[in-house]
């Protein structure tokens, strides 16, 4: 039994059932996971496929639905790739469903080479998008630059399905690197992780295991080039013990990365928090969790830590903000008084009726 | 092009909002002498020209809430100002308006190298920024032609980009918060050196709208480590079809380079007897730069060259040190200042997709014939940006009136082909007329509610960005409200 009761194939027919639905409903993307309780589901399992492809110019167009995995495939045909990396989380959360592009998008889903190249919503080049109104909306193109009015394509990507559902999107693509090395750095300091990017060596990934002390920094390109950054990485921290990872080993750590493979098998609360890259290990000082790793720099922090515990409390003074993944908090961080208000006035306006997704972002 | 008339409820409110900016500002700080508003009469964009009915330059956040607050409660219009240098009129004022000028806020705040990012006020120039950290080895990425003279607040207004953002991106990319005044006052404060938004990227919505939410006072920019060199190819084709093959090709083998400029026959020609460069005659003529060490430089140059020889060039020159680098550059970097040279030109901003390269411009060259003006063409090629520029008369009555119109049919086919208007000097006046082209009413209307959220009175530089017909409503019921 499918749990989808509404799949709509074309923005028409969105944009029909928007304007004659008066019940709560919820956008599921590849249902990697759901959050609202909404009785009401509309999918987007109907708005499948790529619509335009161009290597040359490192675009392409999707429908909301399309499985992230065709479009990963697609690009990989091409030795091409979403360089921001979205992470998949079904397996730590356990979970049946598959990522969606729109899903991706929606929750500006964004991986460890963010630090390199920025975010999901820094690839996001245009959206489509039907809006509580029934409007159907476009913003931005397929073309890589474009300051044509104001930009909702970034507004769009991490709304969560608060402000319309989204039909298409095109965004950039970049190239594969011809070859990868990740060099591990045992017994190390989290400043570590900024003294690596702050070479002139393109590092591409860092990750810090807070429990073993040991530090991963990537290096991507061509052949030569990696060698070459390599050693002066290796002169760079020639205090350290360094073992290499290569290029299979590396693939696969940061695919680990990615899922969040380290964090399974592991109980209590599941947070991620978004700080100040060097208040990541302040993070982890302040809260003794079960386990911590700093992605980003430091700029992104992952714990499992006792069911219950208030981590939002408790790092009140470091700007950011903590997700709850798993646990039995609100998942969303609550904003500033003036960004909360200014927000809900602009869902208000694309948004009246609060059909989609009433519980996110409230 | 229609400008609009002010509103004469407001000039009579003039020596009334004269004295009490007087009264919480130096007396140097606030220009009302119609022969001092003169300065600010128009941008870059300079066929367009209507002095503002005062200017004032705060030196504070606190100054910009109080002026800010105070027109609001006298309904007069405010048009934001960085270095003026836009070429979209963005910086236009109104006869009835205020222009809030941020030259005098130009302090750096904090530089934070280990989490790469840097505080400052937003009226610092755009080059300056790069030259703070640039002895430490660090620069601000994005690096607009204009970058000795425009201001980040511009920077920031507009989304700008510059030659180097196939590699690392516009503005936004590059932007990690904001401070801002909202047209109430109020201050806010978004993003930070945190990397991720807690709710809806409100950042992302500012930078790029054009100074129509709110007066951006300081920005938190992120900075980098300056890769350990760069250098040039230059390769000519007799074919624009070719070379834009020639891209893609690169594009496709996996090489990314930081930039790629592309220049036609006729830029070619006259960038050369302007700058003598040396460049070959011939239909298309690429710049294809690339980073690293000497050897990472090596290794791409060698795959460039290989893809580049295969297409037949008619030249194909690789700089060998940044003597020879600067020579290569030099044509380029001149190629606005040879235009003008020429006669006056018209600056076109229109994005297409790179595929649709020599379609374009065969269009382009039958369409100069049609109207009876000269065009050339600069054009970032790897991300499909066009700079098509008209040549025409200014003292000739009626070029200018051709010109717009070749303008328009020009970003009208960038359209149609699936570009967009303008890939970063923004609308402005300029091209406010032609959002119809691009974007439904739905479109519009979904972008104005956004100003409708942050400036409910539509007084922050209200005439910009939309079609002053979809903007009427909005526009005269904030003038009612004056006239009431
Ligand atoms: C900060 C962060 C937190 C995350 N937390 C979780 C988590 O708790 N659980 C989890 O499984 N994954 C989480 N992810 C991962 C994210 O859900 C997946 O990466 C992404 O692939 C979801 O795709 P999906 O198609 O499965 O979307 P779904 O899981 O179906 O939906 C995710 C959200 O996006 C909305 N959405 C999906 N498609 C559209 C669309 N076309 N238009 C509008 N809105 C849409 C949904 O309403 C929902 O709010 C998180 C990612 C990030 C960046
Ligand atoms: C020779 C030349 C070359 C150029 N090359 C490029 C290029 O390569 N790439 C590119 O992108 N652009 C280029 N431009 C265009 C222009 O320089 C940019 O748009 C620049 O960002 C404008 O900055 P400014 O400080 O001069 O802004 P202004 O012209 O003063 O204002 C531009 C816009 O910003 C708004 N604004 C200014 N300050 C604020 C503030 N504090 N808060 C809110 N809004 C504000 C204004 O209201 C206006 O809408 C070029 C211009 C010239 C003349």
């Amino acid at each position: 039994m499918s749990i989808a009761n509404l799949a709509p194939s074309s923005e028409s027919e969105i944009a029909e059932l928007v304007t004659s639905e008066t019940e709560r409903v919820h956008i599921a993307g590849g249902q990697s996971r759901l959050i609202a309780t909404e009785k009401k589901i509309i999918s987007t399992s109907a708005l499948n496929g790529i619509v335009e492809y161009e290597p040359g110019a490192l675009t392409m167009v999707a429908k909301a639905g399309t499985p992230l995995s065709l479009i990963k495939e697609t690009l990989q045909k091409e030795r091409q790739q979403l360089a921001f990396e979205p992470p998949e989380f079904q397996h730590i959360l356990m979970l049946p469903g598959n990522s969606t592009i729109g899903g991706v998008f929606a929750t500006n889903a964004s991986g460890s080479r963010r630090i390199q190249v920025g975010a999901a919503r820094d690839h996001l080049l245009g959206v489509r998008f039907v809006d509580g109104l029934g409007r159907i909306i476009k913003n931005g193109g397929r073309v890589m630059k474009n300051v044509t009015g104001y930009d909702l394509v970034k507004l769009l990507a991490g709304s969560w399905g608060t402000l319309g559902l989204i039909t298409e999107v095109s965004f950039k693509v970049l190239p594969i690197a011809e070859t990868q090395l990740t060099l591990k750095l045992n017994l190390c300091d989290a400043r570590i992780l900024t003294t690596a990017i702050n070479t002139p060596y393109d590092i591409s990934g860092t990750f810090y295991d807070a429990g073993l002390r040991s530090a991963y920094i990537r290096v991507e390109g061509f052949d030569e080039s990696v060698k070459y950054r390599v050693q002066q990485l290796l002169a760079e921290f020639s205090d350290f013990e360094i073992d290499i990872l290569n290029m299979e080993q590396s693939k696969k750590f940061w695919k680990n990365v990615n899922n969040l493979d380290f964090l399974k098998n592991i109980t209590g609360d599941l947070w991620r928090i978004s700080v100040k890259p060097t208040d990541g290990i302040k993070i982890i000082e302040i809260l003794d969790p079960k386990v911590g790793f700093l992605d980003w720099c430091g700029g992104l922090v992952w714990i499992r830590i006792d069911e219950g515990c208030d981590v939002r409390g408790k790092i009140q003074k470091l700007a950011g903000h903590a997700m709850c993944l798993l646990g039995g908090f609100d998942q969303f961080h609550p904003s500033s008084v003036i960004e909360k208000k200014l927000s809900a006035s602009i869902r208000n306006k694309f948004d009246p009726k609060m059909l989609f997704n009433q519980e996110i972002l409230n | 092009m229609y400008l609009t008339d002010p509103n004469p409820n407001i000039l009579a409110k003039k020596m009334e909002l004269v004295d009490k900016l007087l009264s919480f500002l130096p007396s140097d700080a606030v220009i009302y002498d119609p022969r001092e508003t003169l300065a600010y009469e128009c941008d870059a964009l300079s066929a367009y020209r209507c002095p503002p009915m005062v200017a004032v330059l705060p030196r504070t956040t606190e100054e910009v809430a109080n002026i800010v607050k105070l027109c609001w409660e006298l309904d007069v219009p405010v048009v934001p100002r960085g270095s003026g240098t836009s070429l979209a009129g963005g910086a236009l004022p109104t006869g009835d308006s205020l222009v809030l000028g941020v030259a005098r806020m130009n302090e750096t705040l904090e530089v934070d190298y280990s989490n790469r990012l840097m505080r400052v006020q937003t009226g610092r120039t755009n080059l300056s920024v790069t030259g703070e950290v640039e002895s430490d080895g660090f620069f601000y990425a994005p690096d607009p032609s204009s970058q000795l003279a425009c201001a980040i607040s511009g920077n920031i207004a507009m989304n700008s980009g510059g030659a180097h953002c196939l590699k690392y991106g516009v503005t936004s990319n590059n932007l990690l918060g904001v401070k801002m005044v909202t047209m109430q006052g109020e201050i806010l404060d978004l993003g930070g050196a945190q990397l991720d938004a807690s709710g809806y990227d409100l950042l992302g919505v500012i930078c790029g709208s054009e100074g129509q939410l709110g007066i951006v006072t300081e920005a938190t920019l992120r900075i980098l480590r300056k890769p350990e060199g760069a250098l040039p190819v230059l390769i000519g084709y007799n074919d624009s079809e070719v070379a834009g093959q020639c891209v893609s090709d690169i594009i496709k083998a996996g090489v990314l380079p930081v930039a790629i400029e592309f220049m036609d026959r006729p830029c070619i020609r006259a960038t050369d007897a302007f700058s003598q460069a040396g460049y070959p005659d011939c239909e298309a003529l690429l710049i294809i730069e690339v980073e690293g060490s000497e050897l990472e430089i090596e290794e791409q140059l060698a795959k460039i060259i290989v893809i580049a020889n295969k297409h037949n060039p008619v030249e194909l020159r690789r700089a060998k040190n940044t003597d020879e680098a600067n020579r290569i550059w030099l044509g380029r970097k001149s190629a606005f200042g040879a235009m003008g040279q020429i006669n006056d030109y018209m600056c076109l901003d229109g994005t297409i997709p790179v595929s649709k390269l020599p379609f374009v411009l065969k269009r382009i060259s039958e369409m100069s014939k049609e109207f009876g003006l000269d065009v050339g063409n600069v054009f970032h090629a790897g991300d499909g940006n066009m700079h098509p520029l008209i040549l025409y008369d200014a003292n000739k009555p009626g070029d200018l009136e051709v010109c717009e119109a070749f303008g328009a049919e020009i970003l009208k086919l960038c359209v149609e082909v699936g570009g967009c208007l303008t890939g970063e000097h923004g609308v402005g006046i300029e091209k406010r007329d032609l959002m119809h082209i691009q974007y439904s009413a739905d479109d519009l209307e979904a972008q104005m509610s956004i100003k409708d959220v942050f400036d409910p009175k539509w007084l922050l530089n209200p005439t910009k960005v939309f079609p002053l017909d979809a903007s009427v409503k909005r526009r005269e019921g904030a003038s009612q409200e004056t006239a009431a």
